[in-house]
């Protein structure tokens, strides 16, 4: 039998707020334990919620990025469970009436582009963290207790691990192009829940789905997935029924395995949280929210076509990251010599940043010392080969291209006396080649080409020697 | 509308609390008495009324998103029942 796999996505997403939802605690990562906790987010007694408006606003921003309707009149409800890194035995969400409703993400597959319906998203608090093998029992951790999250979820739109791929790399890139989450996956600011079933080919009903919790890397996301769906595809071949549980993905085997005793999980009973009055949001307030919205990566790669003339691959990779983006537009000004700036960025530049680990943001050559090395190669005082040195010069030890091409005399050199000399010490001591290229081999040109520029150190201008080689040895 | 013992039985477990049979049958009589007074709000013509989620006339109450000062883990586990180091310890959970 052959299967249709179905899968939707549920991604929580970090928000970076300098404080939590609801009390003034800090959201900062890696702090010790519990430090940062208050009344509010160790749920003691009393202590009442208040919320952060910047949540509202970070969560406005996300439903506009993502083509939703944003709800005018928002509850927060109580979604009632118990689990230890839970301390107030509800968690603070939105049931009913999410802030955004049915949006919607386009993504590619093959040339092709797929609409992803987002059905939902809508704001919470996040919970505690457990850690295990503490003396024989589980330690609580309740800094993440009430950090701010967007909940967003997905249709089952999606029907292979590559496309879930593309879709959760599509909103990963919008909410860092927003800066309304970090994108620090490591650190679980962006994680994802999947949703997997499988049916017959040509069938329209959905089969029972398992949920997938936690992966944390678009490595994972795909392997996971994919792991899911050949399970429940031989498990149906062999007779079997997949049955609707949570699983959890174990990285190192690249299996999910079943989370067993949260059987009776799914009965929250929701109910609007009486400590926190509705959120109203106005047209007003949206339409200040939209006007202040960064460019996102479709309007950027669109403008990146038209204003710099870029080929679609150049723009795709230029625009997948803002920093990597406004470094690009930086460095093209500067130079205006876009296609170069891109070259050099996607070339030398990413290579460079990769080896040793730097986020582009950080580079020890700043775009403006690219641009400046780049106005070297097209005034004809360097060749590019001698460009790739100065580069790895910047990268080591900083400085201005025109300093170290001066210092290290590095200058083209286009003085055709210098050049001629050569040629002729080259002929002389390869009359066979000479008399080969007279002959009719015209592939031996190459030959003479390489020996004068190694003669010249790299530093002849090429147009010059190719000018002259072809002169001097038609005799 | 009418609850039965199975019901009580499963409210009763999501509240991890462990009834005698003979608590299950009080509590389910008294379950039904209350949810039946409630009933007598349906007799009101409720049409063109949105749900009522609070009962203030209030919205939009916020704070900027500041950091103000924590307790601090000292404070935090004063009166923890069981700690280890700066976490609060409880039984072992399994995942
Ligand atoms: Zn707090």
């Amino acid at each position: 039998m052959k299967f249709q796999p179905v899968i939707g996505l549920e991604v929580h997403v970090q928000l970076k707020t300098d404080s939590k939802i609801f009390c003034g605690c800090s959201t900062r990562f890696g702090a010790e334990p519990n430090l940062n906790t208050c009344p509010v987010c160790l749920a003691l007694p009393g202590a009442l919620p208040v919320l952060n408006q910047k949540v509202v606003e970070f969560a406005i921003m996300a439903g506009l990025a993502t083509n939703c309707s944003i709800t005018p009149t928002n509850i927060f409800a109580r979604k009632n469970y118990f689990y230890p890194d839970l301390p107030k035995g509800y968690q603070i969400s939105q049931f009913d009436l999410p802030i955004c409703l049915a949006g919607h993400l386009d993504i590619a597959v093959g040339d092709q582009t797929k609409r992803i319906g987002i059905t939902r998203i809508h704001m919470e608090e996040d919970a505690g963290k457990l850690v295990h093998g503490q003396g024989g029992g589980s330690g609580v951790d309740l800094n993440r207790a009430g950090t701010p999250l967007l909940e967003v979820v997905s249709e089952p739109d999606m029907r292979t691990a590559d496309e879930a791929v593309a879709y959760l790399k599509k909103l990963y890139q919008i909410v860092t192009y927003l800066g309304i989450c970090d994108g620090n996956m490591e650190e679980g600011s962006f994680r994802c829940d999947a949703n997997i079933s499988v049916m017959p080919v040509g069938s329209d009903t959905f089969g029972t789905r398992a949920e997938i919790k936690n992966v944390n890397s678009f490595k994972f996301v795909k392997a996971a997935i994919e792991y899911e769906i050949s399970r429940q595809c031989e498990l149906i071949e062999d007779g079997g029924k997949v049955v609707q549980e949570t699983r959890l993905f174990d990285p190192n085997k690249g299996v999910t395995r079943s989370m067993r005793g949260k059987e009776e999980a799914h009965d929250y009973r929701y109910f609007p949280d009486p400590d926190l009055v509705p959120v109203v949001i106005s047209n007003d307030w949206i339409k200040r929210v939209k006007g202040d919205l960064p460019e996102l990566p479709e309007t950027k790669f669109n403008r990146f076509l038209t204003d710099y003339s870029l080929p679609e691959y150049d723009a795709d990779v230029l625009t997948s990251s803002r920093p990597l983006a406004d470094y690009f537009e930086q460095c093209a000004q500067s130079c205006n010599n876009a296609k170069s700036a891109a070259n050099w960025i996607m070339g030398e530049l990413t290579r460079s940043l990769n080896d040793n680990g730097i986020a582009v943001e950080k580079s020890p050559v700043s775009p403006v010392q690219l641009a400046d090395l780049i106005k070297l190669i097209d005034g004809g005082t360097i060749s590019g080969t001698i460009a790739k040195k100065v580069f790895e010069e910047l990268w080591k030890n900083g400085g201005e291209a025109a300093a170290i091409v001066e210092q290290q005399g590095l200058a083209q050199v286009s003085d055709t006396g210098a050049i001629e000399t050569a040629i002729d010490q080259i002929m002389a001591a390869n009359m066979g080649q000479v008399e080969e290229y007279r002959g009719g081999k015209d592939k031996v040109f190459g030959f003479f080409v390489g020996q004068v520029m190694k003669a010249m150190k790299g530093k002849a201008n090429p147009a010059v020697v190719n000018d002259l080689l072809k002169q001097k040895l038609a005799g | 509308m009418s609850i039965n013992q199975h019901e009580i039985e499963h409210v009763a477990k999501l509240a991890r609390l462990s009834l005698r049979d003979d608590e299950k049958q009080l509590f389910t009589g008294q379950m039904e008495a209350i949810l039946a007074y409630v009933e007598t709000l349906n007799e009101l013509n409720t049409d063109g009324i949105s749900p009522t989620s609070h009962a203030v006339p209030m919205e939009n109450a916020f704070r900027p998103d500041c950091v103000t000062p924590s307790i601090g883990h000292d404070r935090a586990l004063a009166n923890a029942p069981d700690k280890n180091e700066t976490y609060f310890r409880v039984p072992p959970v399994i995942e």
